[in-house]
């Protein structure tokens, strides 16, 4: 029987739940590196039980930690090997002044399709890493931050992250990133040089709403077998791209708000899609209290509300970025973290909900692998 | 030898207990010790000094004797109670809420 595997990233540690398919009974191992900030942990998607994990501090700095047996032990790959490439040059900081580039931690590690000891980095201040040695050394690719318009780009709230990496599966010189609050780009060419994809978005927040670069991308999200098809979670707006973030156009409909952070794909449904509405950008929670996904079966515009089992009065979490995954099964199973410590499960893509764990430290991070 | 006593975060990544004892090369001082603990535990590298810079982290102090010793110059002789091994050089995270 089938099997997954849900690996939790929180403030204080690294959980990792276990089931067998039908996603009812849930095993929870940690905290892994108690104490320590987890913002991330991804499995490798051709060898399952290489995971690589963000162990990060304000005191002690950058570590990345591995696993060669699905979490069951873990060993320091390297500590704070994060280094710029060249002389770094500045960003602007949040009062328009330049600024060093400084590394501060890695947000997000998207193993490589075809080989386990390849692994990209996003990190903060935004650039991305690569390791080919399973995360013992890391070079940049330093034609990202190279990118004409590297030196104004500009932090959001939570500093200027690079929180997003879509490896294209069928161009392997393709590759997709976001940065807030900088905007999405694209590299054609494995890395050597970028483009700006923002065309269509548009922000109240910048002095210009619809510049190239600027825009404070949440989260962008991809089907494996339609990789043109983009569907980005914006600081405001629910976006979609047809043509691999050529041109964007807002879809989001009928939604309570489209505030939020969190945007994933349907595992056998391209075009289904969901979304977690968060009140604003100063209020950080659902509306009304009520904790509930949106599930649109049209790629957007036509949303639907999913509350059941999940809380409908009195709930103020906030559901991050990165912390919302989709496994592989049929039907497919829906998860997602919250900064109450809750991670919420769907075994029937989001139709019921129940909580795997309540009360863990504040979840910063969910996936899932589909384990045979 | 000389005895260091590192924080609780830098205890589970080293997987040491309390305390460490190092064999350390010609006279001790604090980067003499740092690049003794570094090389005994590879996983402490850039933990506690940039490995760039070889600078202090900001949130990361030295202690001993009683003594803040963590603007110390990195090349200054220890105290010698931490030189003979009768006091430990103490690597503490800053105090901080959360």
């Amino acid at each position: 029987m089938s099997a997954v595997r849900v690996l939790v990233g929180t403030k204080k540690g690294a959980f990792i739940l276990t089931s067998d398919g039908s996603r009812t009974h849930w095993d929870v191992s940690g905290p892994h590196f108690p104490g320590w900030e987890v913002y991330h942990v991804k499995g490798s998607p051709i060898d399952p039980n290489r995971l690589y994990a963000s162990q990060t501090s304000g005191w002690f700095g950058q570590v990345i930690q591995r696993s060669s047996d699905g979490g069951q032990t873990w060993e320091p790959a390297g500590s704070n090997g994060f280094v710029y490439d060249g002389v770094p040059g500045t960003h602007k900081w949040y009062d328009g002044t330049p600024h060093p580039w400084e590394f501060k931690r890695v947000w997000h590690l998207e193993p490589s399709l075809t080989n386990p000891d390849t692994v990209y980095a996003g990190v903060e201040d935004a650039a991305l890493f690569c390791s080919t040695d399973a995360a013992q050394t890391w070079q940049e690719l330093p034609g990202l931050r190279g990118h004409v318009s590297g030196p104004s780009w500009q932090p959001g709230a939570g500093g200027l992250c690079l929180h997003t990496i879509l490896l294209d599966p069928r161009d392997a010189n393709r590759m997709i990133i976001a940065i807030s609050a900088a905007g999405a780009f694209r590299t054609d060419d494995a890395g050597k040089t970028w483009r700006a994809i923002n065309r269509g978005l548009k922000s109240a927040g910048i002095p210009d709403p619809d510049a190239e670069v600027g825009h404070c991308v949440h989260h962008i999200a991809m089907h494996r077998s339609r990789p043109r098809a983009l569907f980005m979670q914006k600081h405001w707006d629910v976006m979609r791209s047809n043509d691999a973030g050529e041109s964007w156009q807002e879809v989001s409909g009928n939604l309570p708000t489209d505030f939020g952070f969190v945007i994933d794909v349907h595992a056998h449904e391209p075009n289904t899609i969901y979304v977690v509405p968060i009140k604003s950008d100063s209020e950080h929670y659902p509306p009304e209290g009520k904790l509930r996904v949106y599930r649109s079966r049209t790629g957007g515009d036509e949303w639907e509300a999913l509350t059941n089992g999940l809380p409908q009065r009195d709930c103020y979490v906030n559901v991050l970025r990165d912390a919302m995954a989709i496994d592989s099964l049929d039907p497919c199973g829906v998860y997602f973290g919250t900064t109450g410590g809750q991670v919420y499960v769907s075994a029937n893509a989001g139709d019921k909900w129940t909580a795997a764990v309540r009360d863990l430290p504040p979840v910063l991070s969910v996936e899932v692998q589909t384990l045979p | 030898m000389i005895h260091v006593v590192l924080p609780q975060h830098l205890r589970t990544l080293a997987r040491v207990g309390r305390e460490v004892a190092l064999q350390v090369e010609g006279s001790a001082t604090q980067r003499s010790v740092l690049d003794a603990l570094e090389a005994q535990y590879p996983m402490l590298r850039g933990t506690i000094r940039d490995s760039a810079t070889q600078q202090r982290r900001p949130l990361v102090r030295f202690f001993a004797c009683e003594q803040d010793l963590s603007n110390e110059p990195p090349d200054a002789p220890l105290p010698d109670a931490v030189a003979t091994g009768r006091e430990p050089f103490l690597i503490v995270g800053a105090m901080a809420g959360g």
